[in-house]
């Protein structure tokens, strides 16, 4: 049952995917990569990372994406991109043919099922994921997690001084 | 571990079948009579000036971006409540460093008239 989930969720994931660069319209593309985002996160959640799939939908399918959208809305582009671009369509598909057969490769000799540490799937499925990021993220990584906030505010400022700027 | 996502499921997809079934529903019983005045766009029933595909104020964006900010501040707050108790008062004063840093911006923001919409 839940296998067959998994490859429904799959082929709409690689189609909604295939969507986003091949769609016409932009408002159409960022829709398609909605859907890839929440896919996404159905993905976490079937790997026990609930809280990698809260970030999904509300960072990505929330914000990002809003942000996406903004800026087309911004940017005007109207209908005047349907400009076709071949140049490097052909490199595109070698390229990921070549990602696509060696994780293909990768996968069949079993090379990434080496989990090594003290984090096992076992741990995470006991303890929980979330608890496992807030303890390593408020005791071992502390400062960085202040810095973040730090890193916030920057970012905070500089939109405040790029959009308020006087024309 | 999946069971308790399949509330979710559920309400996805009835969702899914209200929306899929209103149109085609309405595709199937409906009339089709069509003239000029239906097959335009309809926007609230006033008629339309202008395209949609308009440049639109550069607030929005900043009103945006603020949002992805205090978004991200949000998120960590998960991993902190579900750990709030057993880190206690140390946890409490960290997450409260964070929050007043961000805050500082807050402030800033709003001294700048960034959320005014004049």
């Amino acid at each position: 049952m839940e296998i067959m989930y998994f490859y429904l969720l799959a082929a709409v994931a690689v189609a909604s995917g295939f969507m986003v660069v091949t769609c016409k319209s932009p408002v159409n593309n960022a829709i398609a990569l909605m859907m890839t985002f929440v896919c996404l996160a159905n993905f976490y959640v079937m790997l026990d990372a609930p809280f990698m799939a809260a970030i999904q939908i509300m960072v990505y399918a929330g914000a990002i994406l809003m942000l996406i959208i903004f800026t087309i809305m911004l940017l005007n582009l109207g209908t005047a991109v349907a400009r076709k671009g071949s140049h490097s369509v052909v490199w595109a598909t070698v390229l990921a043919l070549l990602i696509a057969m060696q994780g293909y490769f990768v996968i069949n000799r079993g090379e990434v099922s080496g989990i090594t540490g003290e984090i096992t799937g076992e741990m995470v499925k006991k303890v929980g994921h979330t608890e496992l990021i807030a303890k390593s993220l408020f005791t071992d990584f502390l400062l960085p997690f202040e810095i973040a906030s730090i890193l916030l505010l920057v970012a905070i400022v500089g939109a405040v001084i790029i959009a308020k700027k006087e024309v | 571990m999946l069971d308790n996502y399949l509330p979710i499921l559920v309400l996805v997809a009835i969702a899914f079948a209200f929306a899929a079934g209103s149109v085609v529903f309405s595709r199937l019983v409906g009339q089709k009579k069509p003239s000029v005045v239906k097959l335009a766009p309809y926007e609230c029933g006033m008629p339309l000036f202008g395209t949609a595909r308009d440049r639109f104020s550069i607030k929005f964006y900043i009103i945006a971006m603020l949002f992805i900010v205090f978004d991200i501040e949000v998120v960590f707050l998960y991993p902190w409540s579900v750990m709030f108790k057993r880190l206690g008062m140390f946890g409490f004063a960290e997450m409260g460093v964070f929050i007043v840093i961000l805050f500082v911006g807050y402030v800033y923001v709003w001294k700048k008239g960034a959320l005014e919409w004049e």
